[in-house]
């Protein structure tokens, strides 16, 4: 019951930031009458490949999910539609905060490398041309 | 040991045939080898990935990503070359034209010269904001006029002699500090990142006088700010892996190293015998020359590594910040999506 409600308050929470006026990316969930929360498709407005290839790509590395893809509906349009499914009686909602998640989590590593990386190069320059001196 | 070795391989490369590419898409999702566990494990990709920076300059950087998936390494591809913010000019108030060119081509090649200034300092322009102030605008001024020249001899025809002022470059581009700008920006470090880029050409007469103004955008929302950028070409590949199935000696050994490019196979004479080896496989650029050799192509794989990225921004203002900024973005998309 809980959780239901908690999904109802995060759609209905969306739908009145969405009245608001603006909104730079917006999140909705559509589901077929009669099955459970655990095959949803979730519409993402303001997004593209970018996100969507990485994300599905991450939420089908969780054991838990049986399905996920995504498509982008016209290259006109700029939202997609991803849909998960997953074993068992998981509500879908859970794999698609899971992958954006350890989405995050890897884009933070990666930075961090990435930066260690650019700073050990330059250090490495910096005394390579110290010591030609 | 060979099925172990051919689940290998359609796991970790992709395979240049002679007629067609195997093993393309990623397939290690969990379920679909047995005895493999493929579900995601944020510890083993952080021991496994490595980030190796190749050479890095103030015009270009390149890296290596190794570790990480192809969806996640051309999202970065992706943002670098259509979501981070760039100047660029998009507003031209045109005071003279006499050009040949008309008003809207000329603003248009405007649009498309990149300028040298670090987009962080400066904020988006606010929607229906006619005039801009100086926390989101760089104005430039173009005023060039081309006259006769008067010291030209008599029967030249070379317009270069001709002609004063007759060709319009970046260089003619001059900055119109806002406010404080010019406090902020020592001299010279707002500029167009290249002067040499011909804008228009002019003959005596012709006059244009015109006001530019540079606002920050990304490629969604700027029609001009993607080739702008000049930020840089993202280029992602696997890096080769050419294996030698048997060894190949003598006279083959030099047909063998002219199939591939340069650097890649190198010939050693080992007891008087000529051995062909691998010496650098990533310089290759696969032209796929060795298919047409009927000898040798059976006796050479060539392979693609898949979670292997050989990562290099071209013509960047400034590689290493954009690479750090573009990691960044993504990391922003996620964060705003979860709620």
């Amino acid at each position: 019951m809980e959780e239901d409600q908690e999904l109802e308050r995060k759609i209905s929470g969306l739908k009145t930031s969405m009245a608001e006026g603006e909104r730079k990316t917006a999140l909705e969930m559509v589901q077929a009458a009669g099955t459970d929360r655990h095959c949803v498709t979730f519409v993402l407005h303001e997004e593209d490949h970018t996100l969507g290839n990485s994300l599905r790509y991450m939420i089908m590395k969780n054991p838990e999910v049986e399905f996920c893809g995504y498509t982008t509906t016209h290259p006109s349009e700029s939202k997609i539609n991803l849909r998960i499914q997953t074993r068992g009686a998981l509500p879908a909602v859970d794999p698609f905060q899971r992958g954006l998640t350890e989405l995050l989590n890897v884009c933070q590593h990666v930075l961090d490398k990435f930066e260690a990386s650019i700073k050990d190069y330059k250090d490495q320059k910096a005394s390579r041309n110290e010591s030609t001196f | 040991m060979a099925a172990a070795q051919a689940v290998d391989e359609m796991r970790n490369r992709v395979v240049l045939g002679e007629f067609g590419v195997r093993n393309v898409h990623t397939t290690d999702f969990p379920g679909n080898y047995s005895g493999y566990d493929d579900a995601w494990d944020q510890d083993r990709f952080e021991k496994n990935f490595r980030v190796d920076v190749v050479h890095m300059d103030e015009n270009s950087l390149e890296f290596d990503m190794v570790g990480i998936d192809a969806a996640i390494a051309n999202a970065f591809r992706r943002i670098l070359l259509a979501e981070v913010p760039t100047m660029a000019v998009e507003k031209v108030l045109v005071y003279n034209n006499t050009s040949i060119v008309q008003d809207e081509i000329l603003a248009h090649r405007l649009g498309l010269i990149p300028i040298h200034a670090d987009p962080r300092l400066f904020e988006y322009r606010n929607q229906g904001d006619e005039e801009g102030t100086e926390i989101d605008t760089l104005q430039f001024r173009l005023q060039v006029r081309c006259t006769r020249n008067p010291h030209a001899a008599k029967d030249s025809s070379d317009p270069n002699e001709l002609y004063v002022n007759h060709k319009v470059y970046t260089r003619h581009m001059t900055w119109v500090p806002l406010g404080n700008q010019a406090d902020l920006f020592p001299e010279g470090t707002i500029r167009p990142v290249h002067d040499d880029i011909l804008i228009a050409q002019l003959r005596p007469g012709q006059e244009i006088d015109l006001l530019m103004h540079c606002v920050k955008g990304i490629d969604n929302h700027q029609a001009c700010a993607f080739a702008v950028s000049g930020l840089g070409e993202l280029i992602a590949l696997f890096p080769p892996d050419i294996t030698l199935l048997k060894p190949v000696e003598g006279e083959a050994a030099e047909e063998l190293s002219r199939c591939f490019s340069p650097g890649v196979i190198e010939v050693q004479e080992i007891q008087g015998k000529k051995v062909a080896r691998i010496a650098n496989p990533r310089l290759d650029t696969f032209s796929r020359e060795i298919f047409r050799n009927e000898k040798l192509k059976k006796v050479v794989q060539l392979a693609r590594v898949r979670d292997h990225y050989i990562c290099v921004v071209a013509r960047a203002c400034n590689p290493s910040t954009l690479g750090g900024q573009e990691i960044e973005t993504s990391l922003s998309k996620s964060k705003t999506l979860s709620l």
